[in-house]
């Protein structure tokens, strides 16, 4: 049983980990804008074609 | 004239040598939009965040401080095909948004615990049943402690906020038995750890937090949503006035920055954003949205222009006598609060009953403890069965039987295009068997429409068309729309109050007044309906008539025939021409209808049909009708109505169609009826399990369990509520 003194501190942090992010991303804004993030997601980073130039240009 | 655009009421500073604002911007509904806007407007030197909220459908943009107008923000993404404006988060706003970060701080930290304690908690009750050693469940239970005491502290608030509002008011709530609950069964967990007991209950009240805190949620979140889709319409109405601010120079400055005696320009096709007096120029002016009046009134030097008239042809130079908030609306929004109050006595009722649920629970559960202690229980016995009592009869699944219906049937409401304005209208809306309606705005659109195009040659109509884009008049408008013009004349001359003039392969083109045209005769014997405006167009020497008018809605029809097939009794009242109503209500097929109605008479004919016991949904637009939606028994109204009917309509629908009107009714039943089944399955629960809890067979853990299937079982029920049938 001594395990426990491991594996209690152990779930407690982790617990406490998923605390922190959850608070932390709420902080960073992230549950501002549920909609746009679920596009954000699928969205391609390749520019489409028409503003093609203006990346061509910002390159140069 | 030179006109230049002053944005700098919604600047902010966001940190050093930088500058923020917040645009509004119609018609951003996908990832290629947020993609489109935020590249074009990055790509502007010094433009240091560009970024695209999808859901509140807003740009907020920061710069370097100095180098940019933020005019030229609106410039671009006109460019880009986005119509922007700049937006000012109202402090109501602002607040829910706080609110709604505060309940998932909170969701999310009671989540966590109940998480934790829940595995601390199956090892002890496996163990209590195998060879668990007494320390290490005492152990077990102090780490329980060690995590739901905090997480309740913070994850509580919100109940333990409202109850202490509630109690130092000297009244109750259902946070009241929900805080004594919790901190009953904290408090007792850690008697009961402390003498060694095989039994706590960290794990029931943590639970019990988190799933409250879900309901509270959603219900927060849908009403954030609404509030923010009000606050863009708000933005997108653009109320800004043109501000002399030189002789010759004008501003073009938001509506907050102008103050009575400013002078300011009103030019065609513009809507007045102030009350004032008109100094200067000549013109018509259509008042339709403040009195319903669809015939356009002269106006000239000394004639009092309202806020919410639209200026049809000419200039006209305004002495500003009240800005935006005392007005005209002023006068009415008194007459409203009188309305208003009349009705929160019905609303008291319905809260009564809740508050009554509060006292009966601690009733029970005092006199259970009291009554095992006579019947020669020990304390401790008694305190558990007490707060078995408690936690079995915490109004969980009393408390969530109307929210989560509500929710659920307002989430359904929004994706059909009716918002919300107040928290018990659903309830009301469900009631409602006679709809009346106002006409103007209401059953047709607030835009212009050609009615008679299929009598032109098209040909013809397509050079009016073109002729009209050199105009600003909101008739010519309309032409150009129809024709779907895109190319205005060359060298097309506009003659202010007269029409609009030009020559194409040395054929005269004129379009305009009959006269201007030479076309009086024609519109004589022309046979025209009662409610259009008539413009005339010359090609040489033939000669059209083109009729305008506003629209009904399309679905209007049957809109109004699916409710007579609900029954529902369907009447009009407008402040409209005789003429012009008939027409509307024969073309609907509505039998019942009055026309040129005051205010007055309208709240007169509502108490009429109250007082035979008819519920009336008032369907509404226009600030005359304002007193009217308040005295209804339910009221909505179109996006497009002035702010005040906005602001008291119980529900508020958006875009063209009508359906949202039926849509609403329907939901609204189904809403209805699945609160009063709710209501009985809570109540159901309570019958059967408090006398269990009572009898002191059922343990606090096993209450809690049950308190939570209760709740389930509720909120399950209340997802039906998003399908009720769509037929028009």
């Amino acid at each position: 049983m001594e395990i426990l003194v491991i594996l209690v501190p152990l779930a407690l942090a982790l617990g406490l980990a998923g605390l922190v992010a959850f608070l932390w991303s709420l902080r960073s804004g992230q549950y501002d804008d549920l909609d746009g993030a679920a596009w954000r997601a699928i969205a391609d980073d390749d520019p489409p074609p028409e503003p093609q130039a203006d990346l061509a240009q910002a390159k140069r | 004239m030179q006109v230049t655009r002053d944005f700098s009421h919604y600047v902010k500073e966001a940190g050093p040598g930088l500058q923020h604002i917040d645009l509004a911007v119609e018609g951003v509904h996908c990832a290629g939009c947020m993609a489109k806007i935020e590249r074009g407007l990055s790509a502007m030197p010094d433009v240091t965040l560009a970024r695209v909220n999808l859901t509140n459908k807003r740009v907020a943009l920061e710069w370097k401080e100095g180098t940019l107008d933020p005019a030229r923000f609106i410039d671009r993404l006109a460019e880009l095909g986005y119509k922007a404006y700049p937006f000012e988060t109202a402090s109501a706003e602002a607040t829910e948004v706080a609110e709604s970060r505060f309940l998932l701080r909170c969701l999310g930290v009671a989540a966590f615990a109940t998480m934790n304690v829940m595995m601390l908690s199956i090892p002890v009750w496996s163990g209590n049943v195998s060879d668990m050693l007494p320390e290490q469940r005492d152990f077990f239970h102090w780490l329980s402690a060690l995590i739901a005491l905090p997480a309740a502290a913070y994850a509580g608030q919100p109940f333990f906020r409202s109850a202490w509002r509630a109690l130092s008011n000297k009244t109750t709530n259902m946070d009241v038995p929900i805080s004594i609950g919790v901190c009953l069964a904290l408090g007792m967990s850690v008697v009961e750890t402390i003498h060694h007991a095989e039994h706590a209950y960290f794990d029931a009240a943590i639970m019990l937090l988190t799933f409250l805190l879900v309901g509270r949620f959603l219900d927060q979140n849908m009403r954030r949503r609404t509030r923010a889709v009000a606050g863009n319409l708000a933005a997108l109405k653009a109320e800004t006035a043109a501000k002399f601010v030189g002789p010759d120079e004008i501003s073009q400055v938001p509506v907050a920055a102008i103050h009575p005696g400013d002078i300011v320009l009103l030019r065609p096709g513009e809507r007045s954003a102030v009350d004032g007096t008109v100094i200067e120029g000549r013109s018509e002016i259509d008042q339709s949205l403040i009195t319903g009046e669809t015939l356009y009134v002269t106006a000239d030097r000394g004639t009092p222009v309202y806020a919410g008239s639209m200026n049809v042809s000419g200039t006209l130079r305004v002495r500003v006598s009240a800005a935006s908030e005392a007005t005209l609306l002023a006068e009415i929004t008194r007459l409203l609060d009188n309305a208003l109050q009349a009705r929160s006595r019905y609303m008291r009722l319905a809260d009564r009953a809740s508050r009554l649920y509060a006292p009966v629970v601690h009733a029970a559960a005092l006199l259970t403890v009291l009554g095992w202690v006579f019947w020669g229980a020990s304390w401790h016995d008694a305190v558990v069965t007490g707060v078995a009592v408690l936690i079995i009869t915490c109004p969980c699944a009393l408390g969530l039987a109307i929210p989560t219906v509500q929710t659920v049937a307002s989430g359904a409401m929004f994706k059909s295009g009716v918002l919300l304005n107040s928290g018990d209208a659903i309830e009301r809306l469900a009631e409602a068997n006679h709809v009346i309606f106002d006409k103007t705005g209401t059953l047709t659109l607030p835009d212009l429409e050609v009615v008679n195009a299929s009598g032109i040659p098209a040909d013809a109509f397509a050079l009016a068309g073109r002729l009209a884009l050199s105009s600003h008049h909101p008739v010519a408008a309309a032409v150009a729309t129809a024709v779907g013009a895109k190319s205005p004349i060359v060298g097309a001359v506009e003659e202010a109050g007269q029409g609009v003039r030009a020559s194409v392969d040395g054929v005269e083109l004129r379009l305009g007044r009959p006269s201007f045209c030479g076309a009086e005769q024609l519109v004589r014997d022309a046979e025209l309906d009662a409610e259009a405006s008539v413009v005339a167009f010359s090609r040489g020497a033939e000669r059209f008539v083109i009729s305008v008018r506003q629209g009904l809605r399309p679905d209007a029809k049957a809109v109004i025939a699916a409710l007579q097939a609900r029954r529902i009794g369907v009447e009009i009242l407008s402040g409209d021409r005789e003429a012009a109503v008939t027409a509307a209500a024969q073309a609907l097929g509505v039998p019942e209808w009055r026309a040129g109605v005051t205010p007055a008479d309208k709240i007169a004919r509502i108490e009429e049909l109250k007082a035979r016991g008819i519920k009336v949904l008032m369907v509404g637009d226009g600030m005359n009708d304002a007193p009217s939606l308040a005295a209804a028994h339910v009221s909505m109204s179109p996006i497009s109505a002035a702010h005040l009917s906005q602001a008291t309509a119980d529900l508020v629908f958006l875009g063209k169609p009508l359906a949202p009107v039926v849509a609403a009714i329907d939901y609204s039943r189904k809403a209805l009826h699945l609160m009063r089944q709710n209501l009985w399955l809570a109540i159901g629960y309570n019958f059967l399990a408090v006398p269990i809890a009572i009898s002191g067979i059922v343990t606090p853990l096993i209450a809690a369990a049950a308190m939570s299937g209760s709740s389930i079982l509720v909120m399950l029920n209340a997802l039906r509520a998003r399908s009720a049938s769509r037929r028009v």
